[in-house]
């Protein structure tokens, strides 16, 4: 294939003035990364360790948790709690991608409105998903 | 086919006339996706999670681990079709047929793995 690399880019990252529709635009395209590689990979794991017996579900569950308190690591902790958010707000937007495929919601508010939505939906499930795992006490 | 030159045809250049298949399959398992995987974030908040017994027990039942195979595949499946999308946007040349290639093993290798524990939980795990 005939592709010349040193043809220009027109400017498009640029030269916008950034709104919530852009940022939640790139955003499912990271967030869904982020599933299907740490989300996928950590599935499969769980699933691995679970069917490799008791034993190797043990050795799964210490990794992510400490023995003293029982509580989540602080390392997986943190990888746990930003796959939460991914998986939500991905699935947030993925909504409001099938509601535009409709032809809905192009309006400048409406548009504008539904993305801040999604961060907020999102952001408050996170939030709610891990303090009904706290306040389980494991 | 017609629009564009004989030789474009033969190096498969153009459309792989695949698209609307592909957009279409993506929307669909878009919908499996946010049925099965709110089922399932409901069915882990509710579950013991470091009790091994209780999810063995859970994993043997049909009404867990038909879901747990179907969102498998529901999710593999778009995930592949939605990286497809990224690596198309940003790899070219060859590269771009190395990581479809890789994406395509990544997809399906974890698919099979994870269905394939699913299933020995289910038929092996109840006794133990």
């Amino acid at each position: 294939m005939a592709r010349n690399p040193a043809r220009p880019l027109s400017p498009h990252l640029t030269i916008w003035r950034w709104g919530p529709h852009m940022l939640v635009s790139i955003l499912h395209r990271a967030t869904g990364v982020a599933n299907a590689i740490g989300g996928g990979i950590l599935f499969v794991w769980w699933l691995l360790a679970l069917s490799g017996g008791e034993g190797s579900y043990a050795r799964f569950i210490d990794l992510m948790t400490s023995d003293e308190t029982g509580r989540v690591n602080l390392l997986p902790g943190l990888v746990l709690f930003g796959l939460t958010w991914t998986l939500f707000q991905h699935g947030c937007s993925g909504i409001r991608h099938l509601l535009l495929d409709t032809g809905a919601g192009y309006e400048l508010k409406v548009n504008k409105m539904g993305a801040i939505a999604t961060m907020v939906v999102s952001t408050a499930l996170t939030v709610l998903v891990w303090g009904a795992i706290l306040m389980r006490g494991h | 086919m017609g629009t564009g030159t004989g030789i474009g045809r033969v190096r498969g250049l153009g459309s792989a006339k695949q698209g609307s298949h592909h957009w279409w399959h993506h929307r669909l398992t878009a919908a499996s996706n946010l049925l099965l995987i709110t089922w399932l974030v409901v069915s882990l908040l509710r579950l013991p999670l470091y009790d091994y017994r209780a999810l063995m027990l859970w994993l043997s039942s049909p009404w867990a681990s038909v879901p747990l195979i179907l969102a498998t595949i529901s999710v593999f499946y778009h995930l592949r079709l939605g990286l497809q999308v990224v690596i198309e946007d940003y790899q070219h040349d060859f590269s771009r047929v190395v990581a479809l290639i890789l994406l395509n093993f990544y997809a399906i290798g974890g698919a099979a793995l994870a269905i394939f524990a699913l299933l020995k939980i289910a038929f092996t795990g109840a006794a133990a």
